[in-house]
């Protein structure tokens, strides 16, 4: 997938006065945080379990090589393949590869961020294989040839309207002037013509949300069922995954399923987890007879030991987004790629390079909420602080950011100025403020003061309130 | 090669080579010994209180569950069900022991085909391997007596499920899994309720791509649960 991230700012702009996408926003941000928080608030031992989830992923990336072969052994003694791929390129070919000797005409595909970081989509298409998405958010996205805009709710920045518009436009076989009464008669049209697709696909592709060495194991959560179906009925089940998806037993998951629907969509539990092993059995009726595993580096065996190792605990939960103001504010294809929200402005530069990310780690106010809500207790702000420190030491900064951040240290380093200076600055524009108490414009700020108001500050520094408030507590 | 390729970056990453054979050793020991973490008080309950969560729990997630006290009343609660929703009587069931014992002759218009789940097929029985009262999960691992595809064809899934099977937590269901000859089995659904999508909107509509509902007939077959 191509990036626009560079374009984080125009597209953020777009995006704010994009009214379709703004009601969608709307609509859903008071509920994002509330489902999680009642699922949360229902389980007792949620915070225990947040700091086992975040032992469980730190254990095994400190192991993961020991862990990968483990897994990989053991994929290969229950019958299924495993193909070891580097960069994108590998992983696309090995896709392209299996289908091929399958003698594919059609791919159907469970979703899967890996499968979007990859764009194998547009390789299979490019070779004469006809891929098709089966989730629901993923089906109209890709009728309307559109990335997804958040990791577990694709089409989460379309509204009912757009639905409708677009299953009339490409459903032509249905009468134009049926009628869609309620949400769920879009759903049941998409039904009823997937499970022809589900039913005549060659090969079905599946990501994985873990990996499990004890047993060689790939895990699917879902609500819909099109995950099973797809890894189901075809005659081969590729899986894709990343590495960081691996964890030592069945326990192991287990502990990490109970943070990760509380935590993505407030359910106790999905309605669909389920872990495939090899491929079919000397009895089985059903299930695919070939099981393959395209395991994808892609960058992330270079985080570790880095100062972003820690994002590979990350269990693409989507919850740092459903509470971030920024992701709420623009939406998810303003980041411009593959991953959004916080979790993305610290995967993102590690994935497609700083240079064209850099972006996307400036983009929080640094509230903190994503790492609160985080299941497995990613220190986000911190490693988006590490990457704008990046950012800076590879000049990578624009000339007047660097210009002003200079200034700034200019004074930091002096203490006694700084605080002059800063107290000349306060009760200055307190003073300038009068009244009223904020400004609708100013020099310098005019960035800021475009969209909304700047408070004027009330009273002293907080340097002179605290050595005011030290003195007076003193007998 | 690639995997060399990975392997060695990563232990680049953690600045070392591959582990040496002791630390192995205690690794393989933890996989062997596949230590249990924190389990939730909630399922950890005396076993009536068990069954009852678990009740609660499929209903919670628009599941429904019928409960008989002997196998000869199973046929009229597959039948009462049916007729309840306006089904068929045709339905395909798992070609389990269980389920193959069960007096189904006792209801004649009830007509049960053994296999897996065709397109065409709108009721499926399936047989339950156990139930978790954690989260009102039904654990489904594949087998040649019970086929995945029964799981999510049909529109209307029954699952036949003894009292005795189920368990509190995830981790009692994957211990009973462990003992069976095969494991790991090559599929292991854990279903909890109806399928459903939430994509439209952020609204939640049941019936996506698997069943649209799900009905459990549990059996009772263990006098401590009966509360």
């Amino acid at each position: 997938m191509l990036a626009t991230s560079p374009a984080f700012k125009q597209n953020a702009t777009e995006a704010l006065g994009n009214p379709s996408l703004q009601k969608a926003l709307h609509r859903t941000r008071p509920q994002s945080s509330g489902k999680r928080a009642a699922a949360v608030a229902a389980l007792p031992e949620f915070e225990r379990l947040r700091d086992i989830g975040r032992d469980i992923k730190d254990h095994t990336l400190a192991h993961l090589d020991f862990y990968l072969e483990t897994y990989a052994d053991n994929v290969e003694r229950a019958g299924g393949h495993v193909h070891w791929c580097s960069s994108a390129d590998d992983a696309r070919d090995a896709v392209l590869q299996i289908c091929r000797r399958a003698d594919a005409r059609t791919v159907t595909k469970g979703k899967s961020m890996v499968s979007e970081e990859l764009a194998i989509n547009e390789h299979l298409e490019k070779h004469g294989i006809t891929p098709i998405e089966t989730d629901l958010g993923e089906y109209i996205l890709q009728i309307r040839g559109e990335p997804p805009s958040h990791i577990i709710g694709p089409a989460f920045h379309l509204n009912r309207e757009d639905w409708e518009e677009s299953f009339r436009k490409v459903h032509t076989d249905l009468p134009a002037d049926r009628v869609f009464h309620e949400r769920r008669d879009i759903m049941t049209e998409a039904r009823v013509l997937l499970r022809e697709k589900f039913l005549a696909a060659d090969v079905g592709i599946t990501g994985a949300n873990f990996l499990i060495a004890e047993s060689g194991s790939s895990v699917i959560v879902t609500n819909e069922g099109n995950g099973d179906l797809t890894q189901t009925l075809p005659r081969v089940h590729i899986v894709l995954a990343s590495i960081e998806k691996v964890v030592p037993t069945l326990e192991d998951a287990t502990s990490l399923l109970r943070l990760l629907a509380r935590s993505a969509t407030g359910q106790d539990f999905s309605v669909y987890t389920t872990f495939s092993t090899g491929g079919r059995r000397p009895g089985d009726l059903d299930g695919p007879e070939e099981y393959h595993v395209v395991l994808v580096d892609n960058g992330r065996s270079g985080m570790v030991g880095t100062e972003f190792h820690d994002m590979l605990r990350c269990i693409r939960c989507a919850a740092c987004m459903n509470h971030c103001p920024v992701y709420f504010a623009v939406g998810g294809h303003s980041y411009g790629w593959v991953y959004p929200g916080p979790m993305g402005s610290v995967l993102t530069p590690a994935l497609i390079g700083i240079d064209k990310a850099a972006n996307l780690p400036n983009a929080s106010t640094f509230c903190g909420k994503c790492e609160g809500v985080c299941p497995v207790k990613i220190p986000l702000p911190k490693l988006m602080r590490h990457w704008r420190e990046r950012e800076f030491e590879r000049h990578l900064t624009p000339a007047i950011a660097r210009a002003n951040l200079g200034l700034w240290a200019w004074f930091a380093r002096r203490p006694a100025l700084y605080r002059l200076a800063t107290r000349a600055a306060a009760v200055g524009l307190g003073l300038m403020g009068g009244k009223r108490g904020r400004f609708t414009k100013l020099p310098f700020a005019g960035s800021w003061t475009d969209g909304r108001d700047l408070p004027a500050p009330e009273g002293d520094t907080f340097f002179a309130r605290y050595a005011h408030a030290q003195r007076k507590a003193k007998p | 090669m690639s995997r060399q390729a990975i392997l060695g970056a990563i232990r680049r990453g953690l600045r070392r080579g591959e582990l040496p054979e002791d630390q192995k050793l205690g690794l393989r020991a933890r996989l062997t010994a596949h230590p249990r973490h924190l389990i939730p008080a909630r399922s950890q309950v005396p076993r009536p209180a068990q069954i009852a969560l678990f009740i609660r729990n499929v209903e919670k997630e628009f599941g429904t569950v019928a409960r008989v006290t002997d196998a000869a009343g199973i046929p009229p609660a597959v039948a009462e069900y049916l007729a309840a929703q306006n089904l068929p009587t045709a339905f395909a069931m798992a070609p389990h022991p269980e389920l193959r014992s069960i007096p189904w002759d006792s209801r004649p218009l009830l007509h049960p085909r053994e296999g897996r789940a065709e397109p065409t097929d709108l009721v499926s029985v399936q047989h339950g391997y156990a139930g978790i009262a954690e989260t009102g999960t039904l654990m489904l691992p594949s087998s040649p007596e019970r086929p995945t595809t029964l799981n999510l064809l049909c529109d209307t899934a029954i699952v036949v499920l003894r009292v005795s099977n189920v368990c509190g937590p995830y981790e009692d269901a994957w211990d009973r899994l462990r003992a069976e000859p095969g494991f790991m089995p090559r599929n292991v659904m854990l279903v909890t309720g109806p399928s459903r999508s939430a994509d439209i909107e952020s609204t939640l509509e049941l019936g996506a791509h698997g069943p649209r509902r799900v009905h459990v007939i549990l059996l009772d077959d263990d006098p401590a649960a009966i509360g």
